[in-house]
């Protein structure tokens, strides 16, 4: 217009035109005229593959390995990706799974994403891997990937280590820090689930290409989103897998539960549950299978007898009766009470077994005197400086539950009971009053009646007492990878003088009383029996020991359930544990009690 | 408020309305595209303001109240202000170097809650406006020395600030308006060089030295006997460089000495450069020396280019050698482009339809919504999506340099320009680079790469002139 230079506009038109050409030309060259990009795009499809670290490894107390991982392989389907119809036969065939329960899963694939993978059948076994992967070509949409699966290198302790399963829904759900997606394996009982965070690991991410037929054509983007897996932690346990070992041997055809501590540091040496069964049943395709018929065995051998059994604990207690009565000065060591192979006060009558009579403490305790314990809880109970009955019940019940009763003591142990020393006010409902008298609850004296407790709590009071005053929090994890986990003392307000005299006792009945079969050379074993009455059938026995005397080095519970008397069986299963540990083997003399319990049994069906 | 009424009458009349429509086409086939981009089965809700598209929809919605508000302002405004908008815009530049946010490497954002802007997008409209200013003013000649290096100042102050921000690319932009200063007169033989720079540049790259050298002695002949019609000179001069040459290489062979044939071909050619300076001054035709002068010029940008070229960083390199098709690896370097070939070039004539590209669903192109939406748009919408989205492009250019030629003013005509300029070069080098054909350089497509800041500036640089165009008939 008023331009001298107006003629080049035509040129920039034609510059914009000509580039528009170029442009549409290339795009003409690249999407009509050949079929490279199509081609290539075909080739090209990614996949994302989470990559499942192993789990942590779970060692004894020696760094002997108990429980590591073997390679397995799950199933996957990308349900879009699934081309018309396939042979499921063959595919069912081959990974020896039902048609149905097949059919099944598929569909629930199909619901949660159709276009994202996920498991169909998981835990394959590497020979039927093996097959499959000759086939995998031929199911369009399927993959597989690398899951790692327990492996076992003992066949007892299932109860310890407890077992890995698919994640539920409602954990994915509770878990705030979004850690699992469906298909992930967690820890569901035992030392798998207190620790799955350590021993988890962490998951990391691979992304494939892939081409059309599913074979991986290399790393997308040059692996530059890859994120690595990371093993989990290893776990050192403070058990003794070879004594474990022995202890599931004395203890075949038996039911009951052992538990054995190492007093200075609350380590939990020995953890039997009888009958108990072989972790390997819990792993791979059959453990729906192999569940229930665990569920259905009529040994209960799910049932953890070591922590979920709880019973009155019987003369066991008392050693503890006897530590109270010293400690609030209602006798003293040198206290008699007479005993005349029985006893009666009014309505009550308790028996007693045959012994010299009058007993001293210390005798009483050797002789498992039960008109003794009477005579001291009437004591306790009536203690002047109380005002009541029930002040000074509850005044005694404050010095059990320093001994870790009535509670849970081992945070490990989420599915433990916490047995019962009830309180003032469960007397107060049952009697329907405030004013009840000792004589209401006499049992208690003698580890009867209304108290319960587990074998962990008495393996514990052993301790307690082992270390004349207190208990370190009994545990099995001694370390999570490199980091040494500390545990907490928990202090006992009784003097130091008066476990030395409850220990004699001990000594005693070990020597030349009622546990004289747990008996080791050379070493000075303390210990006390008890009887847990049983109203279907034979008592159940209990034991309660440590050794040596000074310093000593494992104090246990036993506990066999219609073990009758306590000498029949615990006191010499006991016996052969403490030399075991305390001397490596089994002496020349000891070897033909070693053997008859071995071979016998207390399971009637 | 009659009067007012009236000129808002008036307003609606003179809005240019096709181009209005080819913005709101582009826009809307921008949005589908970045909603098939990022596209997932969990969050199928447009409004979903956690996803992109989501955004992008209330960036859209933004947009056009921005445009309106253009529309209603005063067109004087824009001239009255170009100047102190374009210095208040260096100072936010200079800002954001200090105080701006590092995304990707480039300092070029301001976290404004958790909106994210980037001022090297609004820079484009300030300068615009400021060179529409300082070359429309009556007297302005782009071919004097002074008013030329006025020009370049303005475009050069802003890009250095943005290649200080680390975004190279944003700062390439500036050179788009070499289309509105040769639409203003530049003199026809910068264009030209710059060309022929570029010529030389990619062929010294490509082909060996003296293959390079023999098209630069080839052309120079031709150009001799375009301009001298005589070719019995330029067939004597042959003739003897080729003696000369082939003699030279006798002597070497026999005597076994290493000398490259590059060097003998350059002495040669040096020999007959002399011989033909003193032949033409003689003969007084000083009209073909320049042509020989430039032909030597040619011969050391090339030694320029190969001697400069092997010390770029190595990834501004690899980019070059790419394009070129030198290097071909499908995994690194290459990898965008070559995954953004592969999702444009599977769409064929149709495209694999909406929501059904495999390629952009897998996410195998880096920057899909961004950089790289071409990639969707060629993937799911094929040939004739693609082409249509380049005419439409097009079709909008040309409209803007239309209307910027029918302007009264100078102003409102090299402000069009400039726009038609801008939007031409982010076309060419977005599109050219998902297509293989330029190197890849980080600028958005317009109307189609997610972002507020990419869309905003795109809005505001149209309405800025569409207002200017309805207000054409008042002489400004």
């Amino acid at each position: 217009m008023s331009n001298y230079y107006n003629h080049r506009k035509f040129v920039i038109y034609a510059v914009i035109v000509l580039t528009a050409f170029i442009y549409i030309v290339r795009l003409f060259c690249m999407q009509v005229l050949t079929d490279e990009y199509k081609i290539k795009a075909d080739g090209n499809s990614k996949r994302k593959q989470t990559v499942y670290p192993p789990r942590g490894m779970m060692l004894d107390r020696n760094g002997v390995i108990m429980v590591e991982n073997q390679p397995a392989y799950d199933l996957l389907v990308t349900p879009r990706e699934v081309k018309g119809t396939f042979d499921t036969l063959e595919l069912v065939n081959i990974l020896g799974v039902e048609l149905e329960t097949f059919k099944k899963s598929f569909e629930k694939c199909r619901k949660y994403s159709r276009s994202r993978a996920s498991v169909v059948v998981s835990q394959i076994t590497s020979d039927k891997y093996a097959i499959l992967q000759e086939k995998l070509h031929k199911y369009a949409g399927f993959e597989v990937q690398t899951r790692t699966l327990r492996s076992y290198n003992l066949n007892h302790s299932a109860d310890v280590f407890g077992y890995v399963g698919e994640v539920s829904q409602s954990t994915i759900d509770k878990d705030t820090s979004k850690y699992y997606a469906s298909g992930d394996y967690v820890g569901i009982t035992g030392l798998e689930k207190a620790y799955e965070k350590h021993l988890r690991g962490s998951k990391g991410y691979r992304y494939l290409l892939v081409d059309k037929y599913n074979q991986v054509k290399g790393s997308y983007a040059d692996g530059e989103y890859d994120i690595a897996s990371q093993m989990g932690d290893n776990i050192t346990t403070t058990m003794d897998s070879e004594l474990q070992e022995y202890a599931y041997q004395l203890m075949q055809n038996k039911r009951g539960g052992i538990i054995a501590i190492e007093p200075a540091t609350g380590e939990i040496i020995l953890k039997v549950s009888s009958p108990g069964y072989d972790p390997a049943l819990m792993v791979g395709l059959e453990r729906g299978k192999n569940y229930g018929m665990l569920q259905k065995d009529k040994n209960l051998p799910l049932f953890d007898r070591t922590i979920q059994s709880t019973y009155p604990p019987g003369s066991t207690f008392k050693t503890l009766q006897a530590l109270i009565g010293l400690e609030l000065g209602v006798i003293t060591p040198d206290s008699k009470f007479q005993c005349r192979a029985g006893w009666n006060f009014g309505a009550i009558s308790m028996g007693c077994h045959q012994h010299a009579s009058p007993l001293d403490l210390r005798g009483s305790i050797q002789h498992s005197c039960n008109p003794w314990y009477v005579q001291n809880w009437r004591r306790i109970l009536e203690s002047s400086k109380f005002e009541n009955v029930r002040e000074a019940y509850i005044n005694w019940r404050s010095y059990t539950l320093q001994f870790g009763l009535g509670q849970k003591i081992a945070p490990e142990f989420p599915s433990a009971t916490a047995g019962l020393i009830p309180t003032a006010e469960f007397f107060d409902k049952r009697f329907r009053t405030k004013k009840w008298r000792w004589s209401y609850i006499s049992s208690i004296s003698i580890g009867q009646g209304e108290i319960l407790m587990n074998p962990l709590q008495i393996a514990n009071m052993a301790c307690c007492i082992a270390n004349r005053g207190h208990y370190i929090t009994p545990h099995i994890v001694r370390s999570i990878g490199d980091s040494t986990i500390a545990y907490e003392k928990h202090d006992i307000d009784i003097q130091k003088r008066y476990f030395d005299i409850v220990i004699d006792g001990m000594e005693q009945a070990i020597k030349g009383g009622t546990a004289k079969g747990a008996m080791v050379d050379s070493v000075v074993v303390c210990g006390k029996t008890g009887t847990a009455q049983n109203p279907h059938g034979e008592d159940h026995s209990i034991f309660m020991v440590f050794a040596p005397r000074e310093n000593p080095k494992i104090a246990m519970a036993i506990y066999i359930e219609n073990g009758g008397f306590g000498a029949t069986y615990a006191v010499p299963i006991g016996g052969l544990i403490l030399e075991k540990y305390l001397k490596g083997e089994i002496s020349e003399k000891k070897k033909a009690v070693e053997k008859r319990i071995m071979e016998s049994s207390l399971i009637y069906d | 408020m009659l009067q007012r009424g009236y000129r808002q009458t008036k307003l609606f009349e003179h809005l240019d309305w096709l181009t209005v429509l080819i913005y709101v086409a582009l826009i809307f086939m921008g949005w589908i595209s970045i909603y098939a981009a990022v596209y997932d089965e969990t969050h199928s809700s447009i409004f979903d303001i956690s996803q992109r598209y989501g955004k992008q929809l209330l960036w859209m919605g933004i947009a056009g109240v921005i445009g309106f508000v253009i529309l209603l302002m005063d067109s004087k405004f824009f001239t009255m202000f170009a100047i102190p908008l374009y210095i208040l815009m260096l100072g936010v530049l200079v800002l954001v170097l200090k105080i701006g946010t590092e995304v990707n490497g480039a300092r070029a954002w301001f976290d404004i809650g958790s909106i994210r802007i980037q001022p090297a997008e609004f820079a484009k409209i300030t300068t615009c406006l400021a060179m529409a200013k300082i070359m429309g003013k009556p007297g302005f000649k782009i071919t004097k020395v002074i008013d030329f290096f006025k020009a370049v100042t303005i475009l050069a102050i802003p890009a250095l600030l943005i290649i200080l921000q680390n975004d190279t690319g944003s700062a390439l932009v500036y050179s788009s308006f070499i289309l509105v200063m040769y639409r203003e007169g530049l003199p026809q033989i910068l264009p030209i060089l710059l060309i022929a720079t570029i010529v030389i540049f990619i062929f010294t790259l490509m082909y060996p030295a003296t293959a390079v050298l023999s098209i630069i002695i080839f052309g120079t002949f031709v150009a001799l006997i375009y301009y001298r019609q005589h070719f019995y000179e330029v067939f004597i001069a042959l003739a003897i460089l080729i003696a000369l040459y082939a003699s030279v290489y006798g002597v070497t062979y026999f005597l076994n000495m290493e000398i490259e044939s590059y060097h003998i071909l350059l002495s040669s050619y040096l020999v007959i450069t002399i011989g033909g300076i003193i032949y033409y001054l003689k003969k007084h035709i000083k009209k073909v020396i320049p042509i020989l002068l430039l032909s030597w010029m040619a011969i050391g940008g090339s030694y320029g280019v190969s001697y400069i070229f092997p010390k770029l960083p190595q990834h501004q390199q690899d980019r070059i050698n790419l394009v070129l098709g030198k290097i071909d690896d499908p995994k690194n370097i290459g990898y965008n482009v070559n995954q953004s070939q592969i999702a444009i070039g599977s769409g064929g004539l149709t495209g694999k339809g909406f929501l059904n590209g495999t390629q952009t669903k897998y996410e195998f192109v880096p920057e899909q919504e961004t950089d790289f939406i071409f990639c969707t748009v060629g993937e799911e919408w094929g040939f004739l999506g693609s082409s249509l989205v380049i005419l439409l492009m097009s079709a909008l250019i040309m409209r803007i340099i239309a209307l910027a030629e029918r302007q009264r003013s100078a102003f409102s005509r090299i402000y069009g320009l400039g726009v038609a300029g801008i939007l031409f070069f982010h076309l060419t080098i977005n599109i050219g680079m998902t297509i293989g054909l330029t190197p890849v350089i980080g600028i958005p497509l317009p109307f189609f790469s997610y972002g507020g800041s990419s869309l905003w500036a795109f809005t505001i640089l149209i309405f800025i002139f569409l207002k200017l165009d309805s207000n054409r008939m008042q002489a400004l």
